[in-house]
């Protein structure tokens, strides 16, 4: 790291970053909408086609944070960190399958969020709100751990001074982001993540076509990687150990069922502007896998370069400044700081529509007014972004990723609800609500026991031990559950509740 | 260009192709959404360690574990167009 601020970096980072913040201003102007209501605001109007969408979920999905942890895992643990690989391939065939269903559902019966399905769905209010209190608490961990990616491209840029001093860019970035979230809602990280994700996919491509040019190339890097891999003394390998296969699988399966789930994606989801272009997306945002992909070995190429750093997070910005001249130092961490911002925005306008709808107008003040609605939302995205900012800024990273560790498992859990309602209303209401908190709690009581420092937990089978990630113990559990009840509820004959959809509100119509 | 438009109550891999001419909830029984079944191909070769997890053989320097991933990214890609294709 450097001692002192890098000007030219800082220059050319501080340029990007200014041209970013105007264009989020002015994008409340673009496809013009009446910003007084929710939908306009929170969703850009449902009317984002495939390249749009493309962009939105990409900047949306594969955030700052994944930027900057996915090579430091790598470079830290080494195989393993991979997962993020299957996981984001994984993903995409479910998104294919599942997502289309939901769009044309919540198009046809004006469903902003999650919450609104199942409310609409299984005409239950309680696991609406269980639905949309998950979604909350999972996205805000989220929104700081976008902070953290930004706060560690800051500090690389060599900004050393009182506590203050390097907090102040954090708190302007924030500031910025507040208030374009504000005026522009969804449209903002729209039009910003065209710019960012361009800016990713140079850098990136840079980095992996000049690194190995410069370091004996990939065979070189493997080999290297491997040795300094098989000397430390912590358990990384090049190649997957099979104590490992469990924990690798279980890791991509899990995530790619919870990505879908988080209000931020679909969020984006909802705002494209048919079934069909999230299809097509489905085809085409494997794109940026190919370069999650690329970027994961450059935790190796962290290695072969001979970047040594004390947090595992440093890896990228230390990486990039060792190998670049610093004006394109400066360029990549512009692309990296925005890409915070992007997700960032997303997961705070998600959030909102989630309180707003699912709290506000169903317990608080259910005449509310479509224009009081979208001011409501507007003001506690400013709440959320200033929330999450003092988390950070008080210090409290640490407890922002054991949350976000916790808020996968915690997301997974409403899969029964959504995934399995997009196709059949074959659940009872109240047997999703049980199951949902079993594995609340269960999936919670596993991350516990391992102090909250993984989500990797042992399972004692006989005289096996499965490890496996909790998000799918849990998950098996809840469904368990859910099924043997929903049994026992229907023998009994208790009421399944309304269901407001009929099968071919699934079905996207051009009619 | 097919004129199906899979059912949604058909079974959990139903897909809905959206197809001009065609009403909503007008349910044809061409059984296109069976090619869906395709999409689980990745789910098996990539959570299925053993296939995967070894150095041998390398391609471009790259260790198997490492190209295969990179390679079942574009074989995805294809899968799932392909899919989209037949059930549109």
């Amino acid at each position: 790291m450097n001692t002192s601020l890098n000007w030219v970096a800082t220059g050319v980072f501080v340029f990007f970053f200014l041209v970013v913040a105007v264009m989020g201003f002015l994008s409340a102007h673009w496809q013009r909408g009446d910003l007084n209501k929710l939908d306009e605001w929170g969703l850009g109007g449902r009317r984002f086609g495939v390249l749009i969408t493309w962009f939105l979920l990409g900047g949306d999905f594969y955030t700052a944070y994944t930027i900057i942890a996915v090579p430091a895992f790598v470079y830290g643990a080494g195989a393993i960190g991979f997962f993020a690989l299957p996981y984001t391939i994984l993903v995409y065939p479910f998104v294919f399958v599942v997502m289309p269903r939901l769009w044309s559902v919540s198009k046809r019966h004006n469903y902003i969020t999650l919450a609104d399905f199942a409310r609409g769905r299984y005409g239950s209010r309680t696991l609406a709100l269980a639905i949309a209190i998950t979604g909350i608490l999972a996205t805000m961990p989220y929104i700081a751990l976008q902070l953290v990616g930004l706060q560690v491209t800051i500090a690389a840029l060599g900004l050393h001074g009182s506590r203050f001093v390097n907090d102040l860019p954090l708190v302007v970035a924030f500031l910025v982001l507040a208030a374009f979230a504000y005026t522009s809602g969804l449209r903002a990280p729209a039009s910003i993540a065209l710019v960012k994700d361009t800016m990713v996919y140079i850098f990136v491509l840079s980095a992996v076509i000049w690194i190995p040019l410069k370091f004996g190339g990939f065979a070189h890097i493997f080999n290297v990687a491997g040795q300094a891999l098989a000397s430390r003394s912590t358990t990384g390998t090049l190649i997957l150990p099979q104590s490992q296969y469990l924990p690798f699988a279980t890791l991509a399966l899990g995530s790619a069922l919870a990505a879908f789930l988080y209000p931020h994606t679909v969020t984006g989801v909802l705002s494209s502007s048919s079934a069909t272009t999230i299809k097509r997306n489905a085809v085409l945002l494997p794109i940026y896998t190919l370069l999650l992909g690329l970027l994961a070995s450059l935790g190796y190429m962290a290695i072969a370069a001979g970047v040594h750093v004390t947090s595992t997070n440093d890896t990228l910005p230390s990486l990039l400044q060792k190998v670049f001249p610093s004006w394109f130092v400066g360029f990549s961490f512009a692309a990296i700081a925005i890409g915070a911002l992007v997700p960032a925005a997303i997961m705070a306008i998600a959030a909102s529509n989630l309180f707003t709808r699912n709290i506000y107008r169903e317990y608080i003040r259910p005449q509310v007014a479509p224009s009081e609605e979208a001011t409501v939302a507007k003001v506690t995205a400013i709440l959320i972004i200033v929330g999450a900012l003092a988390f950070v800024v008080l210090g409290a990273q640490s407890y922002a990723i054991v949350l976000q560790l916790l808020g996968g498992i915690w997301i997974t859990q409403t899969l029964p609800a959504v995934v399995f309602g997009l196709f059949a209303r074959w659940f009872h209401p109240k047997a999703l609500m049980v199951g949902w908190f079993a594995g609340m709690f269960c999936g919670t009581a596993m991350a516990w026991s391992q102090n909250l420092k993984s989500a990797i937990f042992p399972l004692h089978i006989g005289g096996t031990t499965l490890a496996s990630y909790a998000a799918i113990d849990a998950l098996i559990l809840n469904l368990a559950v859910a099924a043997v009840l929903t049994i026992l509820l229907g023998g009994l004959g208790v009421d399944r509740g309304s269901d407001e959809t009929v099968p071919a509100d699934y079905v996207e119509s051009t009619i | 260009m097919s004129e199906s438009t899979a059912s949604s109550g058909l079974a959990v891999l139903s897909h809905d192709g959206a197809k001009s001419g065609v009403k909503p909830g007008m349910e044809s029984r061409s059984g296109s959404w069976k090619w869906c079944f395709l999409l689980l191909l990745p789910y098996v070769g990539l959570l299925w360690l053993p296939f995967y997890a070894k150095a041998e053989p390398r391609l471009l320097g790259f260790p198997f574990f490492y190209w295969y991933q990179f390679a079942w990214v574009l074989l995805t890609m294809f899968l799932i167009d392909f899919v989209y294709r037949r059930t549109r």
